[in-house]
This record gives structure tokens, sequence and C-alpha cells, in this order.
């Protein structure tokens, strides 16, 4: 962060509302504004959009002064293995099923954490698959391919 | 119906088979989530709600209402026995419960809590079923502006506890208020905000947006700050307080019970906020404040009843007034809504065995809850033992499986792996998640009402001040802005979160 931001926090946040409000204020011009008698479907989002960019805006200008805030540190492994782990259930359910994209994330997210090890993650992924084909394929019945189809079901 | 008759009907209601084998589910599991740091209750009601669809509506909302009163039962047990809070409104029982536990009171300490979550569940409900009727058919004056008032309170409201500065948390109301609009336009065929995705033309559903954020969310945050903690767990020797200890705890039980019931009902209320009014309370009211810190049974019977107290009443605002408080009872609109229920005055009009079913089911939960925890406490406190290398890869199967059967789409889960990775940089921002949760179950509801206002005054805004309701709702709503922006509150109000 350049050193003319006092509060990172509050200026990252504004940023993003600024970010938001504009966009959605863009995209909402598409839709007729009407009248305050006779709304129509551009004048809320439009209203909203002004709002929460005048908000963001407001935010980082007050983020330049006052007393400095230390900077968040964040951390780059949780957000990645849980967002991959789960982006790659979602990428392997149809064409895989169900047991291997669930063994797949598990193992992904067990990278995560500082404390696990190979082989009872390795368990609790078999056991996970198995306890779920059980119980919401077999048991609940819900619409899950347990094998996908790569495997020709 | 007199009172006397619609608590029959309740009772008559939450007594069948069905019911009370759901009440007891969401009491367990309430418990459960309780005990169990790094997942709460709403992450919790979030991965249940795709479970209750197949479910008639009485069932699933007893059941996440016991998941929502059982977590603060749950969650003390933890506080006391190894100093970690299992629930955020358990933070101040940690305070003296643990000493308590420390100088071999962990027992007392127990019951104390369980005693007073008991009385607590029962004053509630009798407050819920004298309150929430004249409630409702007060509300039953409330034209379009004045339900426009009343939800530009109740979201304003809802940030007095937000964390952090009060700019931001505007921000993330308007923020969720978008992101509510997605969808098509009730009133006319145009979609907005869509992208031509067709699976967002209904709209973006609660339950992606809420085990995004209190479900993978907290997981990225909770490997984070991932630490090895010593657990060091109590022994429990003795349950039975003593004649002195129950002297000592009455008071303090019915005056946290009394707060926790005002507080829950208020916007923004709910079972955090009253927990650490009520410890506040008690320090103040000692005759002895240096006393607490250092085991004081006060300590943990007044927040421990005032949890309780403003879980259950937290429901008021929502059954008559159609206005969810805190991000729990957004999840509880969402779920009614889902059961083709409005949450509104309207419940109890064309549903009066569901509304004082599920109040009577709050009492019979908490009956169960007693005898759920204090003889089987050593069980739960063991499960604080189970490690999070096994608890968070089962919740991450959870969200997974619990958000695809939902619809059968893939959409919902990008859109919550997308609000899991929203979440977190809301929490690294010091962005609080409910106000933006608030605003995205209230978004359509408000655009309509403020349509329909502007429709009938023709296009003149004075209408808000003219109509008496409006005008005293926004008077409120300006006081909740001078009391939040003064000096003195947010010092104090940091001062207390901090404690």
């Amino acid at each position: 962060m350049p050193s003319f931001i006092h509060k990172p926090r509050d200026f990252l946040a504004g940023l993003l509302f600024l970010v938001v409000g504009v966009g959605a204020f863009v995209v909402a011009q598409d839709y007729s504004f009407g009248t305050a008698r006779r709304m129509g479907s551009g004048y809320f989002p439009t209203v909203l959009a002004g709002i929460l960019a005048a908000l963001g805006a407001i935010l980082i200008l007050l983020s330049l002064f006052g007393r400095r805030d230390a900077a968040e540190a964040l951390a780059l492994r949780p957000v990645l293995v849980v967002i991959s782990g789960s982006l790659a259930f979602a990428f392997l359910l149809r064409p895989a099923g169900l047991v291997i994209a669930m063994i797949t994330m598990v193992l992904i997210a067990a990278i995560g954490s500082r404390t696990a090890k190979l082989l009872p993650s390795l368990l609790l992924a078999g056991g996970l698959a198995a306890g779920s084909v059980v119980v919401f394929v077999w048991a609940l019945g819900q619409p899950l391919p347990v094998w996908g189809s790569w495997f020709g079901s | 119906m007199d009172i006397l008759s619609s608590l029959a009907l309740g009772f008559a209601t939450a007594f069948t088979l069905q019911n009370l084998l759901y009440c007891f589910l969401g009491c367990l599991l309430g418990t459960l989530v309780g005990v169990l740091p790094g997942i709460g209750p709403a992450a919790t009601i979030a991965m249940l709600l795709p479970a209750t669809f197949t479910l008639p509506a009485a069932p699933a909302l007893i059941m996440m209402a016991g998941i929502y009163y059982g977590a603060q039962y749950g969650g003390s047990t933890t506080a006391i026995l190894v100093n970690l809070p299992g629930e955020a409104s358990s933070v101040v029982t940690t305070i003296d419960g643990y000493q308590m536990s420390q100088q071999g009171r962990a027992g007392v300490a127990l019951a104390t809590a369980a005693i007073g979550s008991f009385v607590a569940g029962s004053v509630a409900t009798l407050v819920l079923a004298l309150f929430a009727p004249p409630l409702a058919e007060m509300s039953l004056e409330f034209r379009a502006p004045d339900y426009f008032s009343l939800m530009v309170l109740g979201l304003i409201g809802s940030v007095i506890l937000a964390r952090g500065s009060f700019i931001k948390a505007l921000a993330m109301i308007v923020f969720g208020l978008l992101v509510g609009l997605v969808g098509t336009d009730v009133n006319a065929p145009v979609r907005r905000f869509t992208f031509e995705i067709p699976e967002l033309f209904d709209g973006i559903g609660i339950v992606p947006v809420a085990m995004g954020i209190f479900g993978l969310g907290e997981i990225i945050l909770n490997l984070q700050h991932q630490e090895s903690r010593a657990k060091v767990i109590g022994t429990i020797t003795k349950l039975m307080p003593s004649r002195e200890d129950l002297g000592r705890m009455a008071a303090p039980i019915l005056r946290g019970s009394a707060l926790g019931s005002f507080l829950g009902i208020l916007p923004g209320g709910g079972a955090l906020l009253a927990s650490f009014a009520a410890y506040a309370l008690e320090k103040k009211v000692a005759r002895d404040p240096s006393r607490f810190g250092r085991g004081a049974i006060e300590g943990v019977a007044a927040p421990e009843a005032a949890n309780n107290a403003g879980a259950q009443t937290s429901f008021i605002p929502l059954l008559t007034l159609g206005l969810p408080s805190n991000a729990i009872m957004a999840l509880m609109a969402g779920a009614m809504m889902i059961q083709g229920v409005q949450p509104g005055p309207g419940v109890m009009k064309s549903q009066p065995a569901l509304f004082w079913g599920l109040i009577a089911s709050m009492w019979i939960g908490n009956l169960m809850l007693l005898i759920l925890n204090l003889p089987l406490v050593g069980l739960w406190a063991r499960l604080v033992r189970v490690p999070y290398d096994v608890l968070y890869p089962a919740i991450m199967v959870f969200c997974a499986i619990g958000v695809y059967s939902l619809s059968g789409s893939l959409v919902d889960l990008y859109l919550m792996i997308g609000f899991g990775a929203l979440g977190y940089l809301f929490a690294k921002l010091g962005c609080d998640p409910a106000p933006f949760l608030l605003g995205m179950i209230l978004g359509p509801f408000m655009e309509e009402y403020l349509r329909r206002a502007m429709l009938l005054s023709r296009g003149d805004p004075m209408v808000f001040v003219e109509r008496p309701i409006s005008a005293t709702l926004l008077g409120l709503t300006a006081v909740a802005v001078l009391f939040i922006l003064s000096p003195t509150f947010r010092a104090r109000r940091d001062q207390a979160l901090k404690e």
C-alpha cells in the first residue's frame, strides 16, 4: 500500500463499493428510469447504485486521513485451497461423478491445513464420499450422479 | 382468539410426533454446532435449508428455530469448559464461566447456564405469545409508505452494533439491496443484472449466498487463524448449585431474561447484543463489581439467560412485521418464503397453527435442551476435541451437496463459491456481512413498497413524513443514526465489544 493511504482496509472496501456502484449504475441505464410517480425498472437500482458509489468514494476519501491502521494480512493458501477445491467439485461432479469429485475436493482442502496429514486425509475423503453416497443418494434420493458421464452413466 | 386457546392450539400442533421429532432434531443439531467451534447456527441453517424443502412448513421452521436457540445452550458449554466460545454470543460467558471451572466449579457453572437459559426461554416464549398478536394487529394498519419506513428503520437499526465504521455498514446494506434486485422485475418483463444467465432470472437465492459467506468464508478465516490450542477440559464434579448459588443467580437470570427479551425485539437485536448488554448490566448493579472476571456466578447466569431470550424474541419482528432483524432471521425469512409463507402479520391470521406451534415448540425445545445438556454435558464436552481438520472438509462437502441439490444447478455452486470468496474479503476489509444479507432479503420488498407509496402519493415524497406511522418510524431511524454517530456511544460500544 502506498504511504498516503492511512487506512488500507477502508480504502479497499471503498474501492470495492465504488467499483460495484459504478458498474451497477452503468448497467442500470439500460432499464427504463420512469418518473417518481411511475418508477421504471431502472429507478431503484440507479438510485441504490449511486448511493453505493458515493459511500465508496467517501470511504476512500476518509481513508487518506486520521490514525494509521495496519494492513490486514491476507492468507492466500486457505483462499486458494477452499475456492479451488470447491471449484474442482463443481467441474468434476457431472463428468466424473460424486465420488471422484468429492475425494478431489477433500484432498485439495486438506492442503489448506497446517496440521492435516496425507493418510488421515485420504481416509476422511473416502469416508465422506461413501457417507454422502449412502445418505444423500441412497437414503434421501438426491439426483446426484454417483459415477459421471466419463463412466458412461 | 385469546392467548390461552391460541397457546392450546400451539401445543396441540407442537405435540404431534413429527413436530416433536424435528424440534428435538433442531435442538440436538443446535447444541452440536454450539459446541463445535468454527461452525455457527447461520451456516448450519443454510446447509439444512435444502433438506427442509420436502417437509411441511411447521416442522421445517420448528427445526431451524431449534438450531438457533439450541446453539445458545451449546455455545456456553465450551465457553465454560475450555474458554472457547462456541458461538459469538457466548463470548462474555468465557470471562466468568471459565474462571468458575478453573476453581473446580465447572459443573455449577454449566448448571447455572442451563437453568438460566431455560428460565429465559420460558419467559421469552411468554413474551412472544403476549406481544406478537398486538404487534401484528397494529401492523395491519400499515400501508406501503409505512412499510418502506419500517424497512429503513430495520436496516439502519441492524447496524447499531455492526463492527467498524457506520459508512461501511451502510454501504453493505445498499450492496445487499442491489444484489436482492437481481432477476426479473416483478412489475415489468425486464431482467436486471442477470447477464443473460437463465439461472439468475429468478434472482439470487439466499442459500448459496449464506452458505458461501457463513460456510466457505468462515472456513477460510478459521484456516488462516488456525492454532493448536491446548484443550484442557475442566473436570465436572458437582452439578447441583448450592442453595447460596441459587439465591445468587435468581435475580441475574430474571434481569437477563427481561433485558434479553427486550433487546431481541429491537431491529439489529438478537442473542449477541443481549449477552453483552446483560453482562454490562450485572456489573453495573453488583455491589462488588471487582468479583466479575474472577468467577462470579452472576456473570454466567445473566448473559446466558439473555442470549437465549434474545434469540427467541428476535422472532417477533419477523413474524409480526415481516422484518428480519439479524442474519439468522434473514435465513428464516428465506426459509418461510421457500415454503410459500410470506413472513409478516399474515402468518398469524392465515396460519395460526404454524405460528402458535412454532412458539409452543420453543418452550418444549427449551425443556428438551435442559435434559439434553445437563446429564449429557460430559459427552458434549468431549466433542470439543474434534479436530478442525476433520470438520472443515465435512462442512465443505455438506455445502457443496446441499447447494447443488437445491435445484440441480451448477450456477448455484459457482454462486456459493463466489460469495465464499466475497465473504472472506468482507471479513478482511472489516465489513459485517449481516446487513448485506438483510438488504438482500428486503431489496425487492423495499422497491415494491417505494413504488406503491409513490404511486399513491402521485410522486410526492412528502407522503413518508405526512403519514403518522411512517413519520414516527423515520423519526426513530433518525434517533438511531444520531445514536450511532455520537462519539460517546461509539466509545462505549467499542469498549463493550472489546471486553
